[in-house]
Parts: structure tokens; C-alpha cells; sequence
């Protein structure tokens, strides 16, 4: 619709005749592969034939139900949760703990980056600690966070944000050192303020960093949560695996963790669909 | 609005950079700055605009800006510098939304400069649909928007292919005949030079210090059908340059 200005072109000349001769021969064709194509149906497929290779299996007796239980018993297992209502509960305090953590953990990181990307004294105060206390596994600090926050919600909370705020905090700060600094100049060129130079030059040009740091504090939230809810939680997904491995009902187990491999799948989707809104400019 | 550079003198830690440099824009005047690669013209642009701080020396501005001018030295940048994630419209509204203008003036200044630059059909367009004539297009309509004083162009042509640049050459001629800017314009390509320049400014090699000033009194519209005295006259200023280019394209680079 842009390009397409319909101007009048002078005719094209007409080529020269060529004659082929005989002992012509055509050029090989060398070119092509080592480029990824999309093959939607593919995933699908190989999950597919891993499900029914392994009920076959476990039909068979080839696999113990002790050691794996069949697809089939686990679907029951969800079948259960679902009919007994349990599911909702479940999913209702897990899905309010991963949302308010999240959300919190990532807030205050994208604060915090935008300090530290901004803000030469914030970056020489705050860097180190925030590198020096990524590393820590937040599991390692639950016991901890019992202490201070209560063994209700609040250390559950306090576990999911803490372990998705230091990510969010390294993503933003890269993402803001990462903005082209020649469009920065070029807004103190035209007397833009900080605030408009911040606002529209340098957060949307660190968002696609932001974004991308949401995919790993998004699975490290998942992992968290069922580290928290294994201490002193009565609902939730991760207490559910827990129980179910304490008696060694495998099927609940593996029920289980399939619930949180569909979380994990709903998140990545939905932050692809917020990639694909705000990064609308990439190509 | 006249622009005076004074005793320019500028040194990268130890490495000298620029020494005593001096010269006016007047008022309708395209002064082009050439020089072999490495002589601190770009730097020599960023301290007029004042982006960066010489070590001594001063830029001053004479008289008051004309009326409407929202920023008196605006840049017009090699890589454009485009914000890629506004459309073309949204580009040029950026600079103009820190100025408390209503929304409805911004809408007519935005219409305004897009038409002068032929870009109106393509105001929805985002920076990487265009080429890269069309964003340097756009980058001239955000710096018209803001009606400057002195236009700062950075070797504006230089990312460009040759068939673009003789295009962006011509719009950049018929420009200036119907608002006579101001523009101290680097580069490093001589036709362009002689082809926009009321006065051409040939630096040595580094430190940058003026080699001599060449005066082009052909009106600028009359350039193309006298291109054998352009010609001369770029050749002239090569004899000027090509020892110390020669000297320069030989030299190590332990400076950034």
C-alpha cells in the first residue's frame, strides 16, 4: 500500500535471442539448507509418539507402574482432581502466589535495573550486592524467609519475588546499557528532557531485554513456588506433588508436574504475545 | 543568526585532535568542512552543537534565534537516528512534544514538514520499511520541524549508495533555494563539498588545523550545468587534501 506508486515505466528492451548449444550443460544447484523452517506440526508429532510409546510400554509391563505410572493412570489422577473440585483450589493459591510474586519481584527489578542502568552511583553501590546475591539459591533462604514472613503466604511470596528480581534487575540494567547511545545523544541534540529522553528513548529501547528477562524469571518463579509450597502449604500445586510423593501415589505425581508443564507453556505463551505486541517495530 | 567557532582546541588524552580552529556560518550560508579521516571533523560538529566540551576554544552565537525556532543547532546525523519503534510521524513529533505545543500545531508542523520532504504518503511508516534515502528523508523532516538556526549535518550522505546520495544532493539543493538554511555540513566526499558549499573548509591531517578555505561563489542552483568549474574546483581542493590523506591512510591509530 506504501510502495506501490503506479508510475509509467518506459518499455523494457527485449532480450537478445540466445542459442543454446548442445554441449550446454546447467549449473548445479549448491545452495539452500542451514536456515531453520518452521515445522509447526513436528512438536506435536514427537509428543504424541512419546505418550503412546509409553503407555504401550506400561500396558505391556514393560514399565513397572511402581517406577512410572501409565499416561493413562495420571490422566485419571487429573481426572480426580478435577472432579472432586480440588483442581481450582490447587490452582487458585498457586496461581496467586506465582502472580504477586512475579509481579512485585519483576516490578522492583525493572526499578532497581533502570537505577543501576541510569544512575553511576546506584550501579558502583548496588552491582556487586546484586551479583553477589543472584547467586545465592532463594530455596536455600526459605527457612529464612518462614522466619521473617510467616509460614503462611508471606515467605512463599517473599521466595517468588526475591528469585525473580534479581534477574529482572541484570536484564534491565543490560537492556539499558544495550540502547544505542547515538539516539540518546541525538535527543539531547533536539533539548529533549531526561524525563522524555528516559520515557521514550531509553525504556522502549531496553524493553526487548526486559521482555526476554521475563521468559527466565518466569520459569525460575515456577521452580520457587514448588519450593515454597513444600513448606506449610495445605493448597497448592507444589503441596499436592509433595503429598503425592510422600505416599508414593506416582500417577497424583506425575499429575502434578504436568500441571505446572502446562503453566509453563501458558506463560511462554502469553509473553510471546506481549513480545510480538511491544516489539511490533522488529522485524 | 550568525555562528562563530573561536580557537577550537581539543586533545584525546594525549592524543591532539583539533588545534585552533576558527571560522563563521553566516546566515544562509553552507560552510562544508573536509578533511582526511581521523582529523576530527565529527568532533569538531559535536562541539558546535555543544555535545561534547573542547579544551579550549568557544562556539558563540550571534543575534537572536528567528521566530518559531525551537532549537537553534540541530543535527542531522550519518546513521539518522531514528527512534526505530516510532513510525515516521511519531519521529518527528518526538521533538516537538517537549514544547508545550497544542496538540493540534503539532499535527500542522508535522503535516507541514512531511510535505516539504515528500514523505506524507508514508507517515505511518515504521524506520525499517523505509530505505536508507527515505529515513534520511525523515531525519530532515524532524530537524525542519524544530526551524533551526544552523543545521549540523554529519556526513548525512555517507551511509547512503551513490544513486541515493545524487537524489538526497538535489532535495538538499532545492531545500536550501526555497529556505536559504544555515548548515555547517562534514564530510568527506569532495563532490559534495563543492556541490553544497558556499565556502569549503579543508582540515590537515590529525591534529585537525585549517589547511585553507575555499570560497564557491556559483550560486548553488546554477552548479549542475557548470560541472567542469566544479570540477576544477574539486580537484583543486584534492591537491590540498591528498598528501595528507596520504600521510593520514598511513598512520597507526592508537587512539580510539
Amino acid at each position: 500500500m506504501l510502495h506501490e506508486r503506479v508510475q509509467e515505466r518506459p518499455p523494457a528492451v527485449a532480450p537478445p535471442e540466445i542459442a543454446i548449444r548442445p554441449e550446454a550443460q546447467p549449473v548445479p544447484f549448491r545452495g539452500g539448507g542451514f536456515q531453520p523452517e518452521r515445522q509447526p506440526y513436528v512438536a506435536w508429532l514427537v509428543f504424541a509418539v512419546l505418550l503412546l510409546l509409553w503407555e504401550a510400554g506400561s500396558r505391556t509391563g514393560l514399565i513397572s507402574s511402581i517406577v512410572l505410572p501409565a499416561p493413562s493412570q495420571a490422566f485419571g489422577a487429573f481426572m480426580d482432581l478435577v472432579r472432586t473440585g480440588m483442581l481450582w483450589k490447587h490452582l487458585d493459591a498457586s496461581l496467586y502466589r506465582l502472580i504477586v510474586g512475579w509481579t512485585a519481584g519483576t516490578a522492583l527489578g525493572i526499578v532497581v535495573g533502570l537505577l543501576i542502568g541510569l544512575s553511576s552511583l546506584a550501579r558502583a553501590g548496588l552491582l556487586q550486592l546484586v551479583s553477589a546475591l543472584f547467586a545465592i539459591p532463594k530455596i536455600a533462604l526459605l527457612p529464612l524467609f518462614v522466619v521473617w514472613f510467616g509460614i503462611g503466604e508471606g515467605s512463599k511470596v517473599a521466595t517468588i519475588l526475591f528469585g525473580t528480581f534479581f534477574p529482572t534487575v541484570i536484564a534491565t540494567y543490560a537492556g539499558v546499557d544495550g540502547v544505542d547511545r547515538n539516539l540518546i545523544r541525538m535527543g539531547q541534540s533536539f533539548g529533549l528532557s531526561s524525563r522524555s529522553i528516559v520515557r521514550k528513548i531509553i525504556v522502549p529501547g531496553a524493553l526487548p531485554a526486559i521482555l526476554s528477562g521475563f521468559r527466565i524469571s518466569a520459569s525460575i518463579a515456577i521452580v520457587l513456588l514448588v519450593a515454597a509450597e513444600m513448606i506449610g502449604a495445605q493448597y497448592g500445586i507444589g503441596a499436592y506433588i509433595l503429598t503425592a510423593g510422600a505416599l508414593f501415589a506416582t500417577d497424583q505425581l506425575i499429575a502434578g508436574v504436568a500441571i505446572l508443564a502446562v503453566i509453563g507453556l501458558v506463560i511462554s505463551w502469553l509473553i510471546s504475545r506481549a513480545e510480538r505486541f511491544f516489539l511490533r517495530w522488529r522485524v | 543568526m550568525e555562528l562563530s567557532i573561536e580557537h577550537i582546541t581539543h586533545a584525546y588524552d594525549t592524543t591532539q585532535v583539533l588545534e585552533d580552529i576558527s571560522f563563521s556560518v553566516q546566515p544562509g550560508e553552507i560552510v562544508c568542512i573536509v578533511g582526511p579521516s581521523g582529523c576530527g571533523k565529527s568532533t569538531l560538529l559535536r562541539f558546535v552543537g555543544g555535545l561534547e566540551r573542547p579544551n579550549a576554544g568557544q562556539v558563540m552565537l550571534h543575534g537572536a534565534p528567528p521566530a518559531g525556532c525551537l532549537n537553534p543547532l540541530t543535527y542531522i546525523f550519518q546513521d539518522f537516528a531514528l527512534l526505530p519503534w516510532r513510525t515516521v510521524e511519531g519521529n518527528v513529533s518526538l521533538v516537538l512534544e517537549d514544547h508545550r505545543m497544542p496538540r493540534a500545531q503539532i499535527r500542522a508542523v508535522i503535516d507541514d514538514v512531511l510535505a516539504r520532504t515528500n514523505l506524507t504518503d508514508f507517515r505511518r511508516a515504521l524506520p525499517r520499511q523505509l530505505s536508507g534515502g527515505m529515513k534520511q528523508r525523515v531525519a530532515i523532516a524532524r530537524a525542519l520541524s524544530v526551524r533551526p538556526a544552523v543545521m549540523l549535518m554529519d556526513e548525512p550522505l555517507s551511509a547512503l549508495d551513490a544513486q541515493t546520495r545524487e537524489l538526497l544532493m538535489d532535495d538538499l539543493v532545492e531545500l536550501w533555494t526555497r529556505e536559504h538554511f544555515s548548515a555547517c555540513y562534514v564530510t568527506h566526499n569532495l563532490a559534495e563539498a563543492v556541490r553544497l558549499g558556499h565556502k569549503v573548509i579543508v582540515l590537515s591531517r590529525r591534529p585537525g588545523r585549517i589547511r585553507e578555505i575555499v570560497q564557491i561563489d556559483i550560486p548553488l542552483s546554477e552548479r549542475p550545468e557548470r560541472g567542469a568549474e566544479l570540477d576544477r574546483l574539486q580537484r583543486q581542493v584534492w591537491q590540498i587534501m591528498r598528501e595528507e590523506a596520504r600521510q593520514a591512510d598511513m598512520e597507526l591509530t592508537d587512539a580510539a
